[in-house]
């Protein structure tokens, strides 16, 4: 069998994260009432109504461009794009087409050979969102206009991606992009991202692309990756058996893991765009622009980078630490206040990605609040309490877990609850003597030569300090007690 | 004093400030007037009257507070402008029964003033035609012959106030539909300057050319209508922010040291010669009164049609596909949702409205955009050129405004070329964008001749005064049909 080339380009959707929709001052939370009591005039197209631009969705959009390397075109227009469909209540749909507002950039993500690869970023444009059916049991439909007009950013990528897996990082890399910048919500399966994808394979003989297959509306990463593996997939095969392919539409079917022919080039649709004559220009001047780029957040892999560097993180950390902004912030805030009592950004980077988030993925929770969840100053105190040997690394994280469901102040806990270690060796002489003396069976194995028993005794004596024994003393104490054990066992 | 159906605003406004008459009084005369003359004329599609006498009633509380001279003013609106629990049809079947759920941004300006609302106009479907034969409801006749066509597409709106029916009402003119049915029907009418009046609430057509604007018996009493309709409009993208000037304080009488250009293209075979002698003795009269008359040219002005005809249509194809009867408006049932669209659209749309679409349609298709829609816009922007610069040596160009008087019911119904020929000389202020004023300005064959001015854009303060100053030296707005 030959091997073949795989080309892959993706058009991404995402809606843009503004309170009012795109054309109107209707509230955009197209999800958040009952169908159609997110309407007005204009998303219901009523005749006569006219859109006017939600300048902040615009303002999101050319955000998005910069993050994703585009430029923003001093000029872009609207434009209409007709077809008839009842979800559709104008019978168009306004959207951008031949002067889009951003062009021309690029998103780094990891190439399946693991170096670094641009997939380049054709056009960012900014458009409306359609209405929703709803399909009812007896084969009748309603209609729900809430989303209507709610605004979309499409992104489309260069056919630069050389694989399903790239195609997934890719998609996962704007996602975390969109979601850093604010301009998303990051929501698949709410539908606040999604994604159709051109697929299309040749033999690397060939110059030329093969014929692009393109698959709608894709709504999670492993279906982007299993999608485009199942139509690789299917064009090797067709074409194995001496066969061509044609371009078409086909669509993702979930329940059976394969894509579904849709329509032909033949019967594609022919959208008539022309330029939107309701909504004039928009124009940038080189000082908007500019503002713009100002109020650009550091990237996420910049991030990385910096952390890296400045904190002497692993990669594999700094990666951990900038999947959300939140996280980077709240990572920031906590090295702030972890170097101040003496301990370094590794330690409150070891903290956080592992017990804090062990801790919020056993309770299914976002990181959008962590800093309130969990302040840093908290994980501060744990660390100094650590440095200076007032607890045990047992007692700190018991005392991180209790903090994190409570809320209180480790350090404050500490205080009122003695959870301070016990290194008075007469208090853990005395605990040592109890423990002694209700487990002679496991004294007789150790002085009967079991040396590995003493780890029992020393776990019996944090128990019965509730882990606050420093357990180095505990086990000096226990051997002082009970001598050496017998080594001719 | 004349009888009230008989005044204009400015006359109706200082009998009303004399408290010789009210308003109630005033909208009386005119429901009366309209029940006399509506079996002929045919203008009105929707009555309001009980709402008027209540917004009469209200003004008569209201006297002395208010400000505005359109207080208690009884007008009448085309059925392309929506309003709120009004039906509002655009004279199609489609929208047959359709109450808008909200006011277009110029009847909310309009109520605020405290102005009365009679009723709603006839049209041509959509605004599509320039004779008010295409309404699918009735035929409006021309006050001054009733055999004759009042003109349009507001061919309602000029019929109604040359049938004294309302002292003056709101059109839209996209290729002339306000200038050819004044010019028409004798009374005076303005196309404001694009964007100069808010679109919001205004069905469209061709949403690029579109544009709201009064007719009434006099300059003066065009220039307050544009008073209370003119100006920004947040929920209108291409509404302009240019401040509003004093358009009555404007109208000084003065035209002296004024440039007016005579374009050499706007006086061509098919103008009727009566039409151009009274056009000629209009411009001698302006001449008289100081203007400067110059010979200008503007070259692209025999594309402007063809042009228009790709435009207008392109943007009408798109604008007119919400119409499926899924939401609103009248609904043809079909085995399937398909069927049931295609029979709506291809049962409930007229003739020259389906023409349109498929025209739109066809020249934004794949393959002939760039052949139709794309040189078209090229040739707007030529039309534009032309203007601006003729603009740069003169102030104002005089035109006629139609090339030629009423022509007979039916006359030109089966021949769409023929009808489109009659805005040949108004199309080009729509796609220039530029503001165009039409008024009386004598008779031929005894029908009334209309003489345009065209301005600068957002020169209307100039234009009025103009018209204004011509109307002073003559009467052409004074006479009225017998009817």
């Amino acid at each position: 069998m030959t091997e073949y080339l795989t080309t892959v380009g993706l058009e991404v959707h995402a809606q843009v994260n503004t309170a009012a929709k795109m054309f109107d001052g209707c509230s955009a939370d197209y999800a958040g009432g009952d169908p159609n009591t997110r309407i007005s005039v204009v998303s219901l197209g009523l005749p006569g109504a006219l859109p006017v631009v939600n300048m902040h969705a615009i303002e999101l959009a050319a955000m998005t461009g910069l993050a994703l390397n585009c430029t923003i075109q001093p000029v872009s227009i609207f434009a209409r794009k007709s077809y008839i469909y009842p979800d559709l209540p104008k019978g168009y749909q306004i959207t951008q087409y031949e002067e889009p507002l951003c062009t021309d950039g690029w998103v780094e993500i990891e190439g399946d050979d693991g170096q670094p690869y641009r997939v380049g970023i054709e056009r960012v444009h900014i458009e409306e969102d359609t209405g929703r059916l709803l399909h009812m049991p007896d084969g009748s439909s309603l209609i729900d206009y809430n989303r209507s007009g709610v605004p979309l950013m499409e992104i489309v990528s260069k056919p630069d991606i050389r694989s399903p897996e790239e195609a997934k990082r890719y998609f996962q890399k704007l996602r975390q992009i969109l979601l850093w910048i604010g301009v998303n919500t990051g929501n698949l399966e709410e539908g606040a991202l999604r994604c159709d994808a051109n697929v299309s394979v040749r033999p690397p003989t060939q110059q030329k692309y093969g014929a692009k297959v393109e698959i709608k509306n894709i709504n999670s990463f492993r279906f982007v990756e299993r999608a485009i593996a199942y139509e690789v997939q299917r064009q090797i095969d067709e074409l194995e058996a001496g066969g061509t392919i044609v371009q078409e539409t086909r669509g993702w079917n979930e329940a059976q893991g394969i894509t579904v022919s849709q329509r032909s080039k033949e019967s594609a649709h022919d959208y008539r765009y022309f330029p939107e004559p309701d909504i004039p220009p928009l124009v940038f001047d080189a000082e908007w622009i500019a503002a713009r780029v100002a109020a650009m957040p550091e990237l996420p892999d910049a991030r990385r980078d910096r952390f890296m560097a400045e904190y002497s993180l692993s990669r594999q950390d700094a990666e951990l630490l900038t999947t959300e902004r939140p996280v980077a912030d709240y990572f920031e805030a906590t090295v702030t206040a972890a170097t101040s009592v003496g301990a370094t950004a590794r330690d409150a980077a070891t903290w956080i990605g592992g017990e804090l988030f062990r801790l919020l993925k056993d309770h299914n929770e976002g990181t959008e609040q962590l800093a309130r969840r969990m302040p840093p100053q908290y994980i501060a105190e744990v660390l100094e309490l650590l440095g200076k040997q007032t607890i045990t690394r047992t007692v700190a994280k018991q005392l991180f877990e209790e903090s994190f469901h409570e809320g209180s102040s480790p350090a404050a806990m500490v205080a009122e609850r003695g959870l301070k270690q016990i290194s008075d060796s007469d208090a853990l002489s005395e605990v040592a003597r109890n423990v002694v003396e209700q487990h002679q069976k496991v004294v007789a194995e150790y002085r009967g030569g079991k040396s590995s028993a003493i780890q029992f005794l020393v776990g019996q004596m944090m128990k019965a300090t509730k882990g606050q024994a420093n357990p180095q003393l505990a086990r000096e104490t226990l051997e002082a007690l009970l001598g050496t054990p017998d080594s001719a066992a | 004093m004349s009888e009230l159906h008989q005044l204009t605003i400015t006359q109706a406004r200082a009998a009303l400030d004399a408290g010789e008459t009210t308003a109630l009084e005033l909208t009386e005369a005119f429901l009366a007037r309209i029940a006399h003359t509506e079996p002929q004329v045919q203008a009105f599609l929707h009555l309001t009257a009980e709402q008027a006498r209540a917004q009469a009633q209200a003004a008569d509380a209201q006297r002395g507070s208010a400000t505005s001279p359109l207080h208690g003013i009884p007008l009448a609106i085309k059925d392309v402008i929506c309003t709120k629990d009004v039906p509002t049809t655009c004279a199609s079947r489609i929208l047959e029964g359709f109450v808008p759920p909200y006011n277009a941004t110029v009847i909310e300006r309009l109520e605020r003033s405290g102005a009365v609302l009679l009723g709603k106009l006839n049209c041509d479907e959509f605004a599509m035609g320039s004779s008010t034969e295409n309404s699918a409801y009735q035929i409006t006749r021309n006050p001054w012959d009733l055999e004759r066509v009042p003109g349009g597409s507001s061919g309602g709106s000029a019929a109604a106030v040359a049938a004294m029916q309302a002292p003056a009402t709101l059109g839209t003119d996209t290729g002339g539909s306000v200038r050819q049915p004044a010019a028409l029907c004798g009374i005076s009418a303005l196309k404001p300057t694009y964007g100069r009046v808010s679109r919001y609430g205004l069905i469209a057509f061709a949403s690029s050319l579109d544009q709201i604007g009064p007719l009434a018996w006099s300059v003066a009493d065009l220039a307050l209508l544009l008073q209370v309709i003119a100006g920004h409009d947040p929920r209108d993208g291409t509404s302009a922010p240019e401040p509003v000037p004093d358009y009555t304080a404007a109208l000084t009488g003065d035209v002296r040291g004024l440039k007016i250009g005579i374009p050499q293209e706007y006086f061509i075979e098919g103008t009727e010669p009566g039409v151009a002698t009274a056009v000629q003795r209009a411009f001698a009269v302006l001449q008289a009164q100081g203007a400067e008359l110059v010979e200008i040219s503007l070259p692209h002005t025999k594309h402007a049609i063809p042009a228009y005809y790709v435009i207008a249509p392109a943007e009408a194809s798109a604008n007119l596909a919400r119409y499926d009867g899924v939401r609103y408006g009248v609904r043809q049932p079909g085995e399937s949702l398909w069927e049931q669209i295609e029979r709506t659209r291809g049962e409930l749309f007229g003739a020259e409205v389906r023409r349109r679409i498929m025209i739109g349609t066809y020249v934004l298709s794949a393959g002939y955009y760039d052949a139709y829609y794309r040189r078209a816009q090229k040739v707007r922007t030529l039309l534009k050129r032309d203007f601006t610069q003729a603009f740069a040596e003169v102030d104002l160009i005089a035109t006629p405004t139609s090339p030629t008087i009423a022509f007979k019911v039916g006359q030109k119904a089966d021949d769409p070329l023929a009808m489109y020929l009659s805005d040949v000389f108004t199309v080009t202020a729509n796609m220039a964008g530029i503001p165009g004023l039409a008024v009386p300005c004598g008779f031929s064959e005894g029908l009334p001749v209309g003489l345009q001015l065209l301005g600068r854009p957002f020169a209307e303060a100039m234009l009025l005064r103009a018209g204004d100053a011509y109307q002073r030296a003559t009467d052409w707005h004074t006479h009225r049909p017998t009817l």
